[in-house]
């Protein structure tokens, strides 16, 4: 296991360094005046100033020089103050946010996060509490209406699920609102009275003891958590289900039944871990899918974090900050691989003695 | 064929293969005769010919004002409250469709399924934009699963290093999450090359090829451990023609499943980057923007449902048809769930 996992963190660098690469080679479509961005604030309108600039920061160097310099930074000789480096966190400036990358992504991944956690248990769980439930039932009316909601949500885009949600629960109904917390409770969360221990307000608000708070921070949740998760219920449901169906037939479980195990025993202890095996293989898959939903869920929703930062960045062209995020977005990849894999291997013995 | 094979093949409840059968090869001939009796697969079929038909007919059903640029939607004024389906069309109406007086017996044009705020009429959106989502669809399935095709058989079939390099640039590519990839992508290109349909596809097709690759590596590299491949390279047979002619043949069917199931999902990709506001500029004929104009009135949704019911069931019932002829094709064609059906 050791070995294996050790092995598999071998190859992280090397992912990492074609990631970079790839970033790198987007970034050389933008002229050098705009990568200027990568160091400096805001650029100067004579062209005098300019080629120096392009100079000082040696954005006229071989590509070599300026990945190199776009890695660890740009140091100037006569104040030893260094300008930019991804490796010292350093993205440059973002035209959009007009403030550093950095300390746009700081001040918009708590928002983020927040939904990603409060998403992580639906996502995970609904899809193979489904599945389970319609292969217990095979071919009867429960399992037919799954398996169309399989096919049928998996179909679905979800801006067009999260508008229609809008249009339903907030339009229509006015019961679960856009946004992340309603005026009243933002003026609370805004008070000095109110500790911001983690920027996360639904946990803020239970340490603080707001439960009104709190509950005003959820209602604003529970429409993106849905859009965010059905895609992933309809994936998991039919993956979750055929696997069920096939560990069912097998001897095993017959001879489970047959000693006089309990039905939900059979299922719960004897067919589902293994059952489960390939719904975790769509894990790596999952994560990716999240990533890309959390952009759509923030801008329909009018959700302040990172995603709709991303998009907003990205229809104005602010490629510096888009890049940044993209990075961030990668590098959150490269590390859900790798513990997905090892929890894989963990499962499952035959991969890490492969 | 004597009269014992024909014993033998009765007993184990197979006929004879007809012409037909003969023509196209035994796998072939099931997979055709398990898409067109198979309901599910039956429904897929129906609802893609009505778009394929909508899309053919788009002249005829929503005959553009100016026929060189069909593609931008007309518009009728610039307020920006959207009016329902059914007013009439106040400013410069559109040639009226030959089909339009004798079934409603009515001589002026109405916004059949109203229009968006500043005015872009849905009806036309809806129609055109089926063009746009199968010519999105197919052409990037096309090119992805070309691309995906040849790096996946060249990795597996060579093996050692290739396999090894190939395998690792795929690995790069896939920590890249498609979406905010192709939006980023296409951000950067949208100056070179500018705006339209052209830089969102090429930064979808740049990103997408992974999944055929990886699909495609692993079937070849399961009918390449089988006897014929080998006696094939015994008796001398080139490189190539073994891969084209013996081995692709063979491992081809799990990556129709894919081109089936990956034109839907890549008409919704484009879609999605459209509502966002990347790709062809606003009043272009495409779903995405129609949905996008949803979000000038987010408070009042369910007064201006139309917005988003018309272009949006448009949407998922183009990626239902080619989800429910994918899913048919792959229950098809896995062996394990033949007669569980």
């Amino acid at each position: 296991m050791v070995n294996y996992v050790i092995r598999r963190l071998m190859m992280v660098p090397l992912i990492l360094f074609g990631v970079t690469l790839l970033i790198f080679g987007m970034l050389q479509f933008l002229s050098p005046v705009e990568r200027s961005a990568l160091y400096v604030r805001e650029f100067p309108k004579n062209e005098r100033a300019l080629d120096a600039l392009i100079k000082q920061y040696g954005l006229d160097q071989p590509v070599y020089v300026q990945y190199w310099t776009w890695l660890v930074g740009h140091k100037n000789p006569n104040t030893g103050e260094v300008n930019g480096g991804i490796l010292r966190g350093d993205f440059g400036y973002s035209r959009t946010a007009s403030q550093p990358v950095v300390d746009m992504i700081k001040h918009r991944f708590p928002a983020t996060v927040e939904l990603a956690l409060w998403a992580l248990i639906p996502v995970v769980t609904g899809g193979v509490f489904l599945g389970v439930i319609a292969a217990v039932n095979h071919n009867k009316p429960i399992d037919h209406i799954s398996r169309i909601f399989g096919i049928v949500g998996w179909s679905f885009p979800d801006f067009v699920l999260g508008l229609l949600l809008i249009m339903i629960f907030y339009a229509k109904l006015g019961w679960l609102p856009p946004g992340r917390v309603s005026d009243w409770a933002n003026q609370v969360v805004m008070s000095p009275e109110f500790r911001n221990y983690t920027q996360m307000i639904t946990v803020d608000a239970l340490l603080n003891l707001r439960f009104d708070v709190f509950w005003d921070a959820l209602k604003h949740l529970i429409l993106p958590i849905i859009t965010l998760s059905y895609l992933w219920w309809a994936l998991q449901m039919r993956v979750t289900r055929s696997s069920m169906l096939e560990t069912l037939r097998q001897d095993y479980i017959t001879t489970a039944r047959s000693k006089g195990v309990a039905e939900k025993t059979v299922i719960r202890k004897h067919a589902l871990p293994n059952a489960l095996m390939p719904v975790v293989t769509l894990a790596g898959g999952t994560v990716l899918g999240l990533l890309s939903g959390v952009v759509i869920v923030e801008v329909i929703f009018n959700y302040p974090g990172i995603g709709s930062a991303f998009a907003a960045a990205a229809v104005q062209l602010d490629i510096i900050t888009v890049l940044a995020f993209t990075l961030l977005n990668s590098l959150i990849m490269v590390l859900a691989y790798v513990v997905i894999d090892v929890l894989y291997a963990y499962i499952d013995p035959r991969v890490r003695l492969d | 064929m004597t009269h014992e094979d024909t014993d033998t093949l009765e007993h184990i409840g197979r006929k004879p293969p007809n012409k037909l059968e003969k023509w196209l090869g035994t796998e072939t001939y099931r997979a055709l005769k398990g898409l067109v009796t198979n309901p599910v697969s039956l429904a897929g079929f129906l609802l893609l010919g009505m778009f394929i038909l909508v899309a053919i007919f788009a002249p005829v059903l929503a005959p553009p004002p100016f026929p060189d640029d069909p593609y931008t939607i007309p518009r009728d004024g610039y307020n920006p409250v959207p009016k329902p389906p059914g007013t009439e069309w106040g400013v410069r109406p559109p040639p009226l469709p030959f089909w339009w007086e004798p079934l409603t017996g009515k001589d002026n044009w109405i916004h059949i399924m109203g229009t968006t705020s500043g005015q872009w009429d849905i009806y036309y959106g809806v129609v055109w934009g089926t063009r746009t989502s199968l010519f999105v669809g197919l052409s990037i399935t096309a090119v992805v699963a070309i691309i995906g095709v040849i790096l996946g058989s060249i990795s597996a079939y060579y093996g050692g290093a290739v396999d090894m390099i190939l395998m690792r640039v795929v690995e790069v590519f896939v920590a890249f999450p498609f979406l905010p990839a192709a939006m980023t992508l296409s951000a950067i290109l949208t100056p070179v090359i500018g705006r339209g349909l052209f830089a969102p596809m090429v930064a979808m097709m740049f990103f997408g090829w992974t999944g055929f690759a990886r699909l495609v590596r692993s079937d070849v590299l399961s009918v390449k451990q089988r006897e014929y491949v080998l006696a094939a390279k015994v008796i001398g047979v080139r490189d190539g023609r073994i891969m084209f002619r013996h081995i692709l043949p063979n491992a081809i069917y799990p990556t129709l499943v894919m081109v089936s199931m990956r034109i839907g999902s890549y008409a919704i990709s484009f879609a999605g980057l459209s509502f966002l506001g990347i790709g062809a500029d606003i009043g272009y004929a495409d779903w995405g923007q129609l949905l996008a104009f949803a979000r000038d009135w987010m408070t009042q949704l369910s007064t201006y449902w139309y917005i988003i019911i018309f272009p949006g069931v448009a949407l998922v019932l183009f990626v239902l048809s080619w989800n429910l002829v994918g899913d048919a094709l792959r229950d098809i064609l896995d062996p394990r769930m033949q007669g569980s059906r």
